[in-house]
């Protein structure tokens, strides 16, 4: 099977910090793909990377046949590749309709428009409840919900999540991977990053696990879960 | 009671301007987190070009806001892309230093074509004014005051209903979030600059009937519009329509009931106590 999104050899460097050592990831169509790991593993600046919020050190990106590494950030976007960044980032001083509708900035988003809030609002409820009120104001778990659903509102065909239960309470936690599970199930790849990495596993295809920027491991997300590494260095078993 | 509602009422229409300027500075403020020194500057250049289209054309200089906005849109979007792009990620002071440096040449170059003369613009309505219940308005002020608020409302308009207002305010409130949903940040730094050196200018040409036209008026309109958008919250559009209108209203009451020459510091000490109280400006937001 071809690969929708292949990083080879991927580094990079904070400064004089370096971050990635030759990272090498595949997604492939229709998968969830997960990358576990601590805190600072560099999962968030591999998904950065990818986006071209930051620029590789050295390495390939690609993307269905484009080489990420010419395009600016937003032509990212608009081949797709869309990022729910970690800590939400919902616009404060906008409501939840806009936010929404900014989640389809995109010229070839705009005509789904419609359809598309009507999607994000049948998956979260809770959103159309709220669709007045300034994103600033709601709860972190709302701010989440909100966060992905505008995600979705770009037609992505690459969603990349990056720590979507951080800060959510445990309820909350297993109703996000559900999401995303459904998600995915109505034709979402997904490269999902996560701390969580019992609940990312269980959801995963495949996993990658990084540490300290380096790969250390990688395979199908049940098999993963019985590794004896994974489970004394990630599940406290 | 008749003296105070007049000068209320001059000072609320003067004001109008002032919130013109504020909300330029902060459109680009808010936008690109870089303060302008310039925007007097640029203010200046609004007037002169409306005085050349007056002088050399006939054109009256309300009129010619339609043909000076688009030109000092390209020079703002110029001045982004050339200069202020270079220093997006720089410290602060040489982020000044740049504007103020800009705002230097500007004023210089003028200098140098018109000479350092003071000029005044009359038109036929100048000195006219209009009489209601006792109460007179000056004909180019009340003018000044309709346009801006036309554009004020137009304004409003584009930064919250359409897709590139949104975009605009978007990259202000988060510049990373904003390339995230596809948004070219660049470009809507130099729509921004171009926004709001346009609406400098316009206020210039709205001005330029009633006030001194000569080279060092910016710097005097800088200082005012940095008033003008700190009292209403940094980045706030709400915020700096908001701080015009309270300093021309406190510009023109304190001239009246203190001194004229005093209303200047009126207006500081205002703007003081409103740091020492409320440090995020009237309304207190950063963001558009």
């Amino acid at each position: 099977m071809s690969s929708l999104l292949k990083l080879e050899k991927l580094s990079f460097s904070y400064g004089d910090l370096r971050v990635l050592w030759d990272v090498d990831l595949e997604v492939h169509p229709g998968e969830i793909v997960t990358v576990v790991g601590s805190n600072g593993a560099g999962k968030s600046t591999t998904l950065r990377n990818i986006s071209r919020l930051v620029k590789p050190e050295a390495g390939t990106l690609t993307f269905d046949g484009h080489d990420l590494t010419r395009l600016e950030s937003h032509q990212v976007v608009g081949l797709g590749v869309i990022q729910v960044p970690e800590g939400r980032r919902i616009f404060p001083e906008m409501t939840v309709l806009e936010n929404l509708r900014m989640g389809s900035y995109v010229k070839a988003t705009r005509a789904d428009r419609e359809r598309n809030v009507a999607r994000a609002f049948s998956l979260f409820p809770r959103l159309e409840e709220r669709q007045k009120q300034l994103g600033g104001t709601m709860s972190g778990g709302e701010q989440q919900m909100l966060a992905i659903a505008r995600g979705l509102m770009g037609n992505p065909r690459l969603l990349l999540l990056d720590e979507p239960s951080l800060g959510l309470s445990p309820l909350f936690v297993k109703n996000i991977f559900d999401i995303i599970k459904e998600i995915n199930r109505q034709g979402v790849t997904i490269l999902l990053v996560e701390q969580n990495v019992f609940q990312s596993l269980r959801i995963a295809h495949r996993a990658y696990v990084l540490e300290t920027g380096r790969v250390v491991l990688t395979g199908a997300g049940e098999q993963l879960l019985k590794d004896d590494h994974i489970k004394k260095a990630y599940l406290g078993m | 009671m008749i003296i105070f509602v007049q000068s209320l009422l001059s000072g609320i229409l003067v004001g109008g301007v002032y919130a013109l300027i504020g909300i330029g500075l902060t459109i680009i403020f808010g936008v690109m987190r870089v303060i302008n020194f310039a925007h007097g500057d640029l203010l200046m250049l609004g007037m002169y070009l409306t005085y050349f289209f007056f002088a050399s054309m006939g054109i009256d200089p309300f009129l010619s806001i339609v043909l000076t906005a688009p030109v000092m849109f390209v020079l703002g979007a110029f001045l982004q892309k050339v200069f202020i792009n270079r220093v997006l990620n720089a410290l602060p002071q040489n982020q000044i230093l740049l504007t103020i440096g800009l705002g230097l040449v500007m004023s210089n170059t003028v200098m140098l074509l018109f000479t350092s003369d003071y000029r005044i613009l009359t038109t036929s309505y100048s000195s006219s004014a209009l009489h209601v219940a006792g109460i007179s308005i000056s004909t180019p002020l009340l003018l000044s005051f309709a346009i801006t608020v036309a554009i004020t409302a137009f304004l409003y308009w584009f930064l919250l209903k359409t897709d590139t207002g949104q975009a605009i305010r978007a990259t202000a409130q988060d510049r990373d979030a904003a390339q995230l949903m596809g948004i070219d940040v660049k470009r809507m730094s130099v729509l921004a600059t171009g926004m709001g050196t346009a609406l400098a200018a316009t206020a210039g040409a709205l001005i330029s009937p009633t006030y001194y036209i000569f080279p060092q008026v910016g710097s005097s309109f800088t200082l005012k519009a940095f008033v003008v958008v700190v009292l209403g919250g940094m980045g706030s559009i709400v915020g700096a329509t908001l701080g015009g209108v309270v300093v021309g209203a406190t510009e023109s009451l304190a001239a009246v009931y203190i001194s004229s020459g005093l209303k200047e510091l009126v207006v500081f000490v205002l703007f003081l106590l409103v740091l020492l109280f409320r440090p995020a400006g009237l309304l207190g937001k950063s963001r558009m």
